[in-house]
């Protein structure tokens, strides 16, 4: 009996041990999801979900502890950009710096098609008057 | 003459992206401006390099102008950069702090015991959190600290003597 006893007690504190290794899932798929919208800085290309550098395994284990704090995505996301700036965000805040970058796009195309009417309008008036020669003629 | 005009725009054009494009080779983009420029120091208290069972604090520096470096034994760059720190220890009337980011101590006091120490106080940082707090990506970097505690100045990577005669020095006088 003693010794079923203590085999169930080996087996229960070597499940506990497991669930303590094992991490939260729930905490695992948030930081999943906000560090793959967060910039590693020492492989500027890379999120903080694909790099293996030192810094992002460290910025990896600040968020799992800002998660377990009970932080907000968006309070952790302002945790990070405080102190790496708005470049540790793989999308960029819309703000008077950024606005050319968001914008400057859809102001080109804008033009492209204002440039593309007059010429177009030009042609017009310019081309039955050739015709009009040339069915003279 | 109007016509002639017309057929510039594309070249007026070209060479508008060839400024850009010159403009960019010349900029570093590992040079990420910190959001720390113009705010308080983080503060910190980490046990010293040569004495662990005392600590540092960040605040024991309040009422005075200071440099905070951020290097590590295994960091190349700071190996580069050390020459100058010696000399900037002799020649610069400010106490230069260092914190030696995720290091072992053996290695780090093996650094400065075969090449000088510069530093007025060593921190230590095994974890990176005080590196985090700084927003330190790269070693080496160094702060300038005002006597209210506020960030001025970072440098990042190496000091270099450009920096250290146009910006560094100018903004240490300037705040003493």
């Amino acid at each position: 009996m003693k010794r079923l006893l203590a085999l169930f007690l080996l087996l229960l504190s070597l499940a506990l041990n497991a669930e303590s290794i094992a991490s939260d899932p729930l905490v695992e798929a948030r930081l999943k999801s906000l560090s793959q919208e967060l910039r590693c800085l020492v492989c500027q290309n890379q999120t903080l979900a694909d790099s293996t550098a030192p810094l992002a395994e460290d910025l990896r284990r600040e968020i799992r502890e800002l998660i377990a704090k009970g932080m907000t995505d968006e309070e952790i996301t302002n945790y990070l950009v405080a102190r790496y700036g708005d470049f540790v965000r793989y999308r960029p805040p819309f703000k008077s710096q950024t606005a050319l970058l968001w914008l400057g796009p859809t102001v080109m195309l804008i033009i492209g098609f204002v440039v593309l009417w007059v010429t177009l309008r030009r042609r017009n008036k310019t081309l039955p008057n050739d015709y009009e020669v040339a069915d003279e003629i | 003459m109007k016509t002639q005009l017309k057929y510039l725009i594309p070249f007026v054009i070209f060479l508008m992206l060839i400024g850009f494009f010159l403009k960019g080779l010349n900029l570093d983009p590992r040079e990420v401006p910190s959001p720390l420029i113009n705010k308080p120091a983080p503060m910190f208290e980490q046990p010293l390099l040569n004495d662990t069972s005392k600590t540092f604090s960040s605040n024991s520096m309040l009422g005075q102008v200071w440099l905070l470096n951020v290097w590590a034994s295994w960091c190349t760059a700071c190996r580069d950069e050390h020459p100058l720190l010696m000399a900037m220890s002799q020649q610069i009337d400010v106490p230069i702090v260092g914190i030696d980011y995720k290091d072992t101590n053996p290695e780090a006091l093996d650094v400065l015991s075969k090449l000088g120490n510069p530093y007025s106080a060593v921190a230590t940082d095994v974890e990176g959190r005080v590196g985090i707090d700084y927003g330190v990506y790269g070693v080496p970097e160094t702060y300038l600290i005002d006597k209210e505690g506020v960030i001025r100045y970072k440098q990042i990577g190496p000091i270099t003597v450009a920096a250290l005669q146009e910006k560094i020095i100018p903004m240490i006088k300037g705040l003493k």
